[in-house]
């Protein structure tokens, strides 16, 4: 573990992916320049089927992917650069967001060609939308014990369970569902498998979960009888364990886990340059939070290249979602208190304070999607030898 | 490269700087036997330029894993700040002076005499690098020996006052104002290699401590606290690289931003590691004869010298609210990327 500590150095961006930054500002610039910003803050929870399509016609979806398949052919750095740009301008990429992440990726790795044939262009187009079945009701973080389950007949899978907490499950066309396939839930991570589901299929029932600030973005999928065809299966029967595993390496170390209160931050740091906003505890709590970040986008590219030289760096990925998700929990925090820490009467922009509101509202979950924080300190101290 | 020119100095420090030695200099003991050893070993000139005197030529980045063995070794002298100082006075042509070298700032009093208060390793360097606070900004080089010395919190460290024919008599050169960050980036590196050496000795300590029958490190609280603190280690490592890094050109220039995020983050990280191992450790980590004490002591006071985390986050936070980023991301991108300038 301290080898994997001491092993990660500072990481250039190759000039190439770097030179995608400015063409993506200035389509973002464009593109959100009505949009205000509590609305800007919702960012990965966002939907927006149409801005999506947008970004696959300019060939910044899918960027990792093959060109064979309608990807682009690029480096993890290319969609590091792209997606730290979108979260920066709060750009609204819920939609395809896990397709791009972690679908798209993990068909291209355990799908047949005919899956990779049919899934990876409509993902790079912005037209086929996926979200993540792997928590159910009582498992939570614990998935080895899923229920759902899949038997196997003479010409697919029946399809039983639920899932929950599926982010975007009524916007999305397909899930991948961790689900059973063999054994008990005893029988912790033996006999899981991954399945693609149509979510169009009859027997499907999607149910929106509305959330302390109103919004809907994620869902209960109920299966009950689905009929799925046989190459609904993904990768190896009773590999579903090793699969997901690997899959939560790409989730765990992004820009994602950085960037989710950036906008406020950007919207407070605008206030901050008034006149009226300046005060020496503004500029040195601006600092405080800037010391901490900068470090982390450091780890989080480090990640990044062993990623890209296709390792799969679990342990370094828990390391900076944990702190990463530290800070994007403090922001609202530390604001607010500046804010409503000031003299009565300081005039503070509404929309400003909209903005915190939100994100003092949804940040708890920045520390549970992905792994919960007890899950990622267990797993580092795993990667440590303890356990 | 730098891994041969690590492992020499480990094998050196393992020698010549046992706890046993830094006790005794800690103790009032000299410090000029370690300090001749390190000096025999050429280390002190790894930041020359190998056409001067036997200089190695490696970059500050190159040198990072010497400085951090500094930290990590508790070194009780100023190796890692002699290193910086050598180099600085061959770019300004000054002829160095054998022996070790301690850098500080403090302002003129009216008598014309130099002050500086708290200067890190004080009391065992020979020399002392110093800025002359107020413009135009000068550096001197000062024997400690001239100083009137009076002693500070650290007991390695010295209050130094220099009466002004002292300081007429020193070799000087302009533009000394970059001296406290690059003191800013040298702790911070020689602070990622103590916190490193706590965090490897508490795992080490919760693995092999037995309570309730088996080892401490097999509760999920104290696995839990260790997984904190190889994160606070991880992040300030991270950060102590980046204040070390300025662009790919062979200078010592230091970068106000990093060597910024550098000294905040290593300073926010001593806070939490000292805390987190002497809680894991129980009593016994607290006495003096335990060794943990060695570096959690150090943990604190470097994370007070030359300017606690807050002091830095005022400067980072100047260069975000009052700079050219555009955006926050855009600070980001200019303090981690390692070939921006």
């Amino acid at each position: 573990m301290s080898g994997a500590l001491s092993s990660l150095s500072m990481t250039a961006i190759p000039p190439e992916d770097e030179a995608l930054r400015a063409p993506v500002r200035a389509f973002l610039a464009e593109a959100l320049k009505d949009v205000p910003a509590p609305v800007r803050a919702r960012s990965w929870s966002g939907y927006d089927g149409a801005f999506s399509r947008a970004l696959g016609a300019r060939g910044w979806l899918g960027i990792t992917l093959p060109t064979e398949y309608g990807g682009g052919g690029r480096s993890a750095f290319a969609r590091y650069v792209l997606v730290e740009e979108f979260l920066n301008a709060g750009a609204p990429v819920g939609s395809h967001w896990i397709a791009d992440r972690q679908s798209g990726p993990l068909i291209l790795k355990y799908g047949t060609e005919a899956q990779k044939r049919f899934h990876l262009p409509r993902i790079c187009r912005g037209e086929s939308f996926f979200c993540i079945g792997m928590s159910e009701p009582n498992a939570g973080s614990d998935l080895a014990s899923v229920r759902t389950r899949a038997v196997k007949g003479a010409d697919g899978w029946t399809l039983n369970g639920q899932k929950i907490w599926t982010t975007n499950a009524h916007h999305c066309q397909y899930m991948i569902a961790l689900v059973r396939t063999s054994g008990e839930p005893e029988d912790r991570h033996k006999g899981l498998s991954q399945l693609i589901v149509d979510l169009s299929l009859p027997g499907v029932t999607v149910r929106p979960i509305e959330d302390l600030s109103g919004d809907s973005h994620f869902c209960e999928v109920f299966f009950d009888n689905v009929q799925l065809p046989a190459d609904a299966l993904i990768g190896a029967e009773g590999h579903g364990w090793e699969q997901v595993t690997a899959e939560l390496a790409f989730e765990r170390s992004g820009p994602e886990r950085l960037f989710s209160s950036i906008v406020l931050f950007d919207e407070w740091l605008a206030f901050v340059r008034t006149e009226a906003g300046r005060t020496p505890s503004a500029v040195r709590l601006a600092g405080r939070i800037m010391g901490q970040l900068a470090p982390l986008r450091a780890m989080s590219l480090a990640v990044t290249r062993k990623v890209a030289e296709g390792g799969s760096p679990v342990v370094e990925a828990a390391l900076v979602k944990d702190l990463g998700t530290g800070v994007e929990q403090l922001i609202p925090a530390a604001i607010a208190d500046d804010l409503y820490g000031r003299a009565e009467g300081t005039p503070v922009p509404l929309e400003l304070l909209l903005t915190l509101e939100y994100v003092t509202q949804v940040a708890p979950s920045f520390s549970l999607r992905g792994g919960t924080r007890d899950i990622l300190r267990g797993m580092i101290a795993r990667g440590l030898g303890l356990r | 490269m730098e891994d041969i020119y690590a492992d020499a100095l480990r094998g050196l420090l393992e020698d010549c700087c046992t706890l046993r030695h830094v006790r005794e200099i800690e103790a009032g003991g000299p410090a000029g036997a370690l300090w001749e050893a390190i000096e025999g070993s050429g280390f002190a000139n790894a930041l020359l330029p190998e056409s001067v005197d036997d200089g190695a030529g490696l970059t500050l980045a190159d040198a990072f894993a010497l400085l951090e063995l500094c930290g990590r070794f508790a070194v009780p002298v100023p190796l890692a700040e002699t290193m910086t100082a050598r180099a600085l006075l061959a770019q300004a042509g000054v002829r160095r002076p054998g022996g070790s070298i301690a850098l500080a700032a403090g302002p003129l009093d009216a008598d014309g005499a130099l002050h500086c208060e708290r200067v890190v390793f004080g009391r065992v360097a020979d020399w002392v690098l110093a800025q002359v606070e107020g413009a135009p900004s000068r550096c001197l080089l000062l024997p400690v020996d001239a100083a009137e010395a009076t002693p500070a919190v650290a007991p390695l460290d010295a209050g130094l006052r220099w009466p002004a024919d002292a300081l007429a008599a020193a070799p000087s050169f302009e533009g000394g104002e970059a001296l406290r960050l690059h003191q800013a980036r040298l702790l911070a590196a020689q602070l990622a290699g103590a916190l490193s050496a706590v965090f490897e000795r508490t795992l080490q300590y919760a693995n092999e401590r037995q309570q309730f029958g088996r080892a401490i490190g097999k509760f999920q609280a104290i696995q839990h606290q260790l997984s904190v603190m190889a994160e606070h280690v991880f992040a300030a490592r991270m950060a102590a690289q980046m204040g070390c890094t300025a662009g790919d050109a062979p200078t010592l220039a230091p970068d106000a931003l990093r060597a910024a995020v550098a000294k905040a983050r290593t300073s926010e990280a001593a806070l939490e590691v000292a805390a987190l191992s002497h809680s894991i450790h129980g009593a016994i980590g607290f006495t003096a004869e335990f060794d943990l004490q060695v570096y959690t002591r150090r943990l604190h006071a470097w994370r007070q010298a030359a300017g606690a985390e807050s002091h830095w986050h005022d400067l980072i936070g100047t260069l975000l609210v009052d700079g050219r980023f555009e955006r926050s991301l855009d600070l980001l991108r200019a303090a981690t990327d390692p070939v921006a300038a």
